[in-house]
This record gives structure tokens, C-alpha cells and sequence, in this order.
């Protein structure tokens, strides 16, 4: 079986070798660009699937963001959902009516409509969509860095609690900043448990049209597509760039990067803020297409979603991140729903939807155990985590894996 | 809990030239302070909070001896430990409802199946503690620190959906010991059966388990191995069954925090265990992490840190409030109120 596989691996890599990387691409980002189209001439009902497919998009934005912090600079990050949270709510504040009373009453409109079909007032702010994106992703990085720096002393597990503290204090901050925040002022800043609702819809900055989805789905998908190939493309430059080599070697080695010049404090500062844009950036797609901004999106389980595409694609590796959101998101927004009637099959009672939670981790353990770096990894990696298969076991590990070792260093 | 000395506690950064043993300990200083105020504003009130927060802490106390005896010899968080919690709890609940029983029913047969309830949950807690470990762990002993932690987020998932399926809603647990009323009267602060019972099933345990860590054979083993896992297999320790142990230890504990917990909250549901495990374990890390009485007294402190939170800022910021002390602890005093040095420290 082994030789089988090992041929048909040779076999992928000489098809890879006959078109050059860039033709790869390029015919990646016509068959997303068909997508849409192709998904209309084979289904009867192409809704359901683009629609989970928009979701994707917003998926591997946060997955990419989530690359760069535990991928790239080895820190693992449990509270990704905090940036999500972030982005969402700017969406939330910056084209909801969730202020009415700003500028009299009148609101506050920038590149929107700023009056409705019936020529009355809107209240409240709207910024156009591509402002907040970007508006968004510098605010999220700020606060990448503020919930960075106290965590720039601690290593391994005891980063990943602190940021799983992080992940979870800042969406019951918002649940609970209802007349304003730790009882100074008197703002309502989310709704608390509602959430706010509507979220202004997507208009290009040309026009006062707005995008009519959930009706018509094909615009935002390009938006998103646009979006994804944006970051796909400032991904593969950051990782290229002098940053991105200190990153890796911050990973590697903090205590030989540090001695061979690496300013440990910005490199971290840097991963932390940049993955948190990410977060930001989709947070807001996500944010505008679900029409709502709620708490009850941002919990745990979240964090660990994003984290289990980073990990079965291929930790480090932007390809295989990608290959992780994809299968993971589709299969969490699609496949899923296919499977719920196979419960009933065997007299048992329960929407399988209800337990995706439960069959992530099961993948998470499962790939853990037997493919720990993933379906597509990165070069490196791989020998990190095959290259000591030879060491006597031991217990403990006082060894060589500095880059994960608990201990705070101080 | 002081959310004055939130902001303020940078200050305790080991930056800072540590000359004095209250700069180093400003932390506690600033938590000892609180309470002192709020004790002097309102008396009767911060001593029913302390007396709530204690009896609370006993069941964090519990859970959190499985966080640090899991970590003192494996340096692992046992992620999926408040979810072994939550099954104890089910168990317990299930049994009762099996059986039967109701309040109503005689004092023997109360008694009986709350000993049935307590045993078995610690019987099915320990052993799935166990389990986890062989199929989680154990075959990830080698590979990076990481790798064992994220296969312990996916086993808590998978066992908190196990929950979900179970009971699908919240469910209550029979009133056995009519857990609301008055037992007795000490300073205007009325001690509720609750917290009687808390108590009377939780001290012999942490008894019965330091004599076990301290006194006999097996414990010395789990010690030696802590230390040196190297060495002590090399004196004949037989290290993967004193791992299973301990495991094994920490889940019979957390089966009887479970057990404690439905009688003395009175309701159980799927996700008790994920923010009891957040709680056992920053009272885990307060006390230590490794040491034994440390994550004893750290339940016990942030029992009342959470009942004096819920008075003065009410309960919905009671979770943020602890996962901040989390987070300072973590981040200024990770070696935690009776800090140690860690052995790679």
C-alpha cells in the first residue's frame, strides 16, 4: 500500500513540476471566479452551497490570520475568537443604527446611502464596507498587540491559557457593555444578549445600490474572493520578508534568534498584531453578511474551529491552511447538514449539526495522533516532528523542543 | 475581587528591583486588602460571602488537584479534565434518578445511594480519566508540548458533546439534602446544609489523598516520578502505570467534585465543565501548579474571590474577574502562591 501511495505522491509531483507555480495560481483563480457559474449549471438549488462556500471565504481569511500567529512565529493562540469578536462589533458600530442619536439624529454617513428607499433619515453611523474593512483591521491589530504584550514573557501552554483567558473575557466584556463599559458612561455598545441587528449591507463606494444577498449571493462571493486573494497575496509576501524569516526563526529557536539579532519583543508584536488584522478583516465580512452581531457567536469553540484548520491543513504552510478551512468550513456549514439524517438510521435521536463541536475535536485528536503536521506540511515542520523518531523514549522531554518548552522564561 | 487591583498590579512586574517580600507578593497583599474593606463596609455580608466562597472552593479545590497532580508529573493541562467533572456529575444524577430516590424517602436509603452515587461517579470519572490518557497522551509522550495539549482540547469537545447527547438541557439533581436550608448559626452567618455536606465529603479525601502522595509507595513513586521521569525509571519505577495512577487519582477526585456539585447547585448541564475547569485550574496555578495544598488553598481563595465578585459586581462579570486573575497570575506570579521552583526552572 505504502508503494502505492509513494507512487501516486511522485506522480502529483511531477504534474507540479510540468506547469510552473504561477499557472498554478492562476488556474486556481479562475476556477473560483467560475465557481458561482458552475455551481448554477449543476445544481437545481446552488444556494445552499454558496452560500456555505461565502462562509469559507471568511474562514480562511481568519485561518491565514491564525497561520501567522501559531503557524509562522510558534505561538499558540486560543483566543483567536477575541478578533473576530473586535472586527465584528466595528462592523457592528460603524454601520448599524446601534448609535441613533449622533449628529442629531441624522447620522453619520460616509460613501453610504443616507437616506432610505422612502427618503427619510438614516440614523446612526454607516461607513461604507471597504473603509471598515481596513478601519477594522488597524483596530483589531491594535488590540492584537495590547492582549500580546503581557503574554510576550510565557511560552507554550501557559500562553495558550492566557490567550484562552484573553478569548474568553473579551466577548463577555461586550455581552455586559450595555450602558457602557465597566459602569463609566452609559452607551450601549452591544445589545448585550440581542446582539446587533441589521448590519448595513455591502455598496461599492461608486454607487448608493446595496448588494441584495441573501437573495443574490454571487456579488458578495466576489467580495469575498477579492478579499481572500488580498490576503493570500500579502500572506505569501509576509512570510518571504525579513519579518517572516524572524518569525520562523523565533519559532525554531527564540533564545538563538535573539542572539543572532532578532528584536524578540517586535517580531511577536508584529505576529500577534497582523493575525489579529486577519481576524478583523473577516470578522467584518462575517459580520455584515450574517446581518447580526452577537456574543453567542464568540465562544470557545470558535477558537478552536479556526485553530483545527490551521492544524489539519498544515500549521505554517499557506496551501495547506487553506486546504483545512476549506474542508473544515465546508464541511462544517455543508456536509454536516447531509449527514443528519444518519442518526435516525440507527434509532438514534440527534441532529448531527448540533455535535460539530464533538467531531472536530475528534479530528483534532485523531490527526494529532497519527499526522501531527498535517495534510499539507510545511517543509519544516516535518522534520521538526519526524526528525526524532529515533530518540529513546523519554518522559518529560527535557529535550531539544525549545520551541515548545512550558516554561516562562524569566 | 478588587477590581481596583487589576490596573494596579503591573506593578508587581519582577522588573522591578524585589526588595521587599510585599512588593513581591503584591497580588495577595492587594486581595488580602479588599477583603479587609469590604469587611469592614459591610461585616455580616462579606462573612456570608467568605463562608459561600469556601464551601464552593472545596468542589474547584477537587478539580483542582487533578490539574496539578496531572502537571506535577506529565507537565500537561489536563484539558479535559473539567469535562471528566461533568460526567461525574451525570453519572451521579443518573443513578439517583434509576434508583429513584427522592428527598422524601428514609434517611438510610438517602444516605445509601448518595454513597452509591459518590462511589460510582468516582469510579467512572477515574477510569475515563484513565482511558484519556492511554488514548490521548500516552501516545504522544515524545512529540512537542503541543501536540498533547491540542489532542486534550479535542478529547474535552468530544466528551462535552458526549454531555450534549446525554442531556441535551439542563437537568436537576434530586434535593437529598435540602441543600437551601439553615443548619446552624455562627456570627449572623447561617451555615447551609450545602456547605456542611461540601465539607464532610471533601476533607477526608484531600486527607485520604496527601497520606496516599505522602505515605505509601505508590505515592512516593508518583513523586519520583514528578522529579526525574528518567531517574525513576532507572531505580525500577514503573512509569506509564504511576502516570495511569495518577490519572486515575485526579479522576476519582474530580467524579467526587462531580458528585458534590449537583447536590450543592442542584442543577447539571453539558458545559458545567468547561468554565469549572477554567476555575479548578486558576486555582491550580494560584496555589502552584505541582503542589498539592497549594491547589487546595487556591480553590478555597477563588471560591470567595467569586462569591465576593457576585456581591459587588455582580455575576455577570464574576467570570471576567477570574479569568483576569488568571491572566496576572500567569503572566507576574507563575509560580503561584507557594511558589516552588519548577524543575526546568
Amino acid at each position: 500500500m505504502s508503494t502505492a501511495v509513494a507512487s501516486a505522491r511522485s506522480n502529483v509531483t511531477n504534474l507540479q513540476r510540468l506547469v510552473p507555480n504561477w499557472a498554478w495560481m492562476l488556474i486556481a483563480l479562475a476556477v473560483a471566479l467560475l465557481y458561482p457559474y458552475i455551481l448554477d449549471q449543476l445544481l437545481a438549488e446552488p444556494d445552499d452551497l454558496l452560500d456555505a462556500s461565502i462562509q469559507t471565504l471568511a474562514y480562511i481569511i481568519m485561518a491565514l490570520g491564525l497561520n501567522i500567529v501559531v503557524g509562522f512565529a510558534g505561538l499558540l493562540d486560543l483566543g483567536y475568537v477575541a478578533f473576530f469578536a473586535i472586527g465584528a462589533f466595528v462592523m457592528g458600530w460603524l454601520g448599524s443604527q446601534q448609535f441613533p442619536d449622533v449628529a442629531g439624529g441624522k447620522g453619520i454617513h460616509i460613501l453610504t446611502p443616507s437616506q432610505s428607499a422612502f427618503g427619510s433619515d438614516v440614523p446612526g453611523i454607516h461607513v461604507n464596507f471597504f473603509l471598515v474593512i481596513f478601519i477594522a483591521a488597524l483596530f483589531t491589530a491594535l488590540w492584537g498587540v495590547i492582549l500580546g504584550a503581557p503574554t510576550l514573557r510565557l511560552r507554550g501552554d501557559y500562553l495558550a491559557i492566557v490567550t484562552l483567558a484573553f478569548g474568553e473575557i473579551v466577548p463577555r466584556i461586550f455581552e455586559n457593555a450595555t450602558s457602557g463599559i465597566f459602569g463609566i458612561g452609559s452607551i450601549d455598545f452591544s445589545n448585550g444578549r440581542q446582539g446587533i441587528t441589521p448590519i448595513d449591507k455591502i455598496n461599492l463606494p461608486w454607487t448608493d445600490e446595496k448588494f441584495k444577498y441573501p437573495l443574490e449571493l454571487k456579488p458578495v462571493y466576489f467580495v469575498g474572493l477579492a478579499m481572500v486573494v488580498l490576503v493570500i497575496f500579502f500572506n505569501r509576501r509576509l512570510r518571504d520578508s525579513r519579518m517572516g524569516r524572524a518569525w520562523i526563526a523565533v519559532r525554531e529557536d527564540e533564545v538563538a534568534a535573539a542572539a543572532m539579532g532578532v528584536n524578540l519583543v517586535r517580531t511577536k508584536l508584529w505576529a500577534y498584531a497582523l493575525g489579529a488584522a486577519l481576524g478583523g478583516f473577516a470578522g467584518v465580512f462575517l459580520a455584515t453578511y450574517n446581518n447580526t452581531v452577537n456574543v453567542d457567536q464568540f465562544e470557545f469553540g470558535f477558537s478552536v474551529l479556526i485553530l483545527s484548520m490551521v492544524i489539519i491543513g498544515g500549521m505554517g504552510n499557506i496551501w495547506g491552511v487553506i486546504l483545512g478551512a476549506v474542508a473544515l468550513s465546508m464541511f462544517n456549514r455543508y456536509g454536516l447538514k447531509q449527514l443528519n439524517g444518519v442518526p435516525d438510521q440507527f434509532g438514534l435521536d440527534f441532529d448531527v449539526t448540533s455535535i460539530n463541536y464533538g467531531i472536530f475535536g475528534f479530528f483534532l485528536l485523531v490527526m494529532m495522533v497519527l499526522r501531527p503536521e498535517g495534510f499539507i506540511p510545511s517543509g519544516r515542520r516535518k522534520l521538526e516532528l519526524h526528525g526524532e523518531v529515533d530518540e529513546t523514549d523519554h518522559l518529560g522531554a527535557e529535550s531539544d523542543h525549545t520551541l515548545y518548552d512550558v516554561r516562562e522564561d524569566r | 475581587m478588587e477590581a481596583a487591583s487589576i490596573p494596579e498590579s503591573p506593578a508587581a512586574s519582577p522588573r522591578r528591583p524585589v526588595g521587599s517580600i510585599l512588593a513581591d507578593n503584591i497580588l495577595w497583599v492587594l486581595m488580602a486588602l479588599a477583603l479587609l474593606v469590604y469587611f469592614v463596609q459591610d461585616p455580616e455580608q462579606t462573612l456570608d460571602d467568605v463562608k459561600t466562597g469556601l464551601s464552593n472552593g472545596t468542589i474547584w479545590a477537587l478539580i483542582a488537584l487533578g490539574y496539578t497532580l496531572v502537571y506535577g508529573i506529565i507537565e500537561l493541562i489536563n484539558f479535559a479534565h473539567g469535562e471528566v467533572f461533568m460526567i461525574g456529575s451525570f453519572v451521579t444524577v443518573s443513578i439517583w434518578q434509576t434508583l429513584g430516590v427522592t428527598p422524601d424517602n428514609s434517611i438510610v436509603a438517602i444516605l445509601g445511594s448518595m454513597l452509591v452515587g459518590l462511589v460510582l461517579a468516582m469510579l467512572a470519572s477515574g477510569t475515563l480519566n484513565v482511558m484519556i490518557e492511554r488514548v490521548a497522551y500516552k501516545p504522544l509522550r515524545n512529540a512537542p508540548k503541543l501536540a498533547p495539549l491540542i489532542t486534550a482540547i479535542g478529547m474535552s469537545f468530544i466528551l462535552q458533546n458526549v454531555g450534549l447527547l446525554w442531556r441535551p438541557q439542563p437537568d436537576s439533581s434530586p434535593d437529598l439534602i435540602g441543600s437551601q436550608k439553615d443548619y446552624f448559626t455562627v456570627f449572623g452567618v447561617a451555615i447551609e446544609h450545602s456547605d456542611v455536606f461540601a465539607v464532610v465529603v471533601t476533607a477526608p479525601l484531600l486527607i485520604a489523598l496527601l497520606w496516599f502522595v505522602g505515605s505509601t509507595r505508590y505515592g512516593k513513586a508518583m513523586r519520583a516520578t514528578a522529579q526525574d521521569p528518567d531517574a525513576a525509571r532507572l531505580m525500577g519505577i514503573n512509569v506509564d502505570r504511576t502516570i495511569s495512577l495518577t490519572f486515575l487519582l485526579g479522576g476519582l477526585l474530580a467524579g467526587a467534585a462531580g458528585m458534590i456539585y449537583a447536590l450543592y447547585n442542584g442543577t447539571i448541564q453539558f458545559n458545567q465543565g468547561f468554565t469549572a475547569g477554567l476555575i479548578a485550574f486558576t486555582a491550580a496555578v494560584m496555589g502552584g501548579i505541582g503542589n498539592l495544598k497549594g491547589a487546595v488553598v487556591g480553590g478555597l481563595i477563588i471560591g470567595v474571590i467569586q462569591s465576593i465578585s457576585d456581591t459587588h459586581f455582580g455575576q455577570v462579570w464574576t467570570p471576567a474577574v477570574v479569568f483576569a486573575i488568571l491572566i496576572l497570575i500567569m503572566v507576574f506570579k507563575p509560580q503561584g502562591l507557594f511558589g516552588e521552583e519548577t524543575r526546568e526552572g
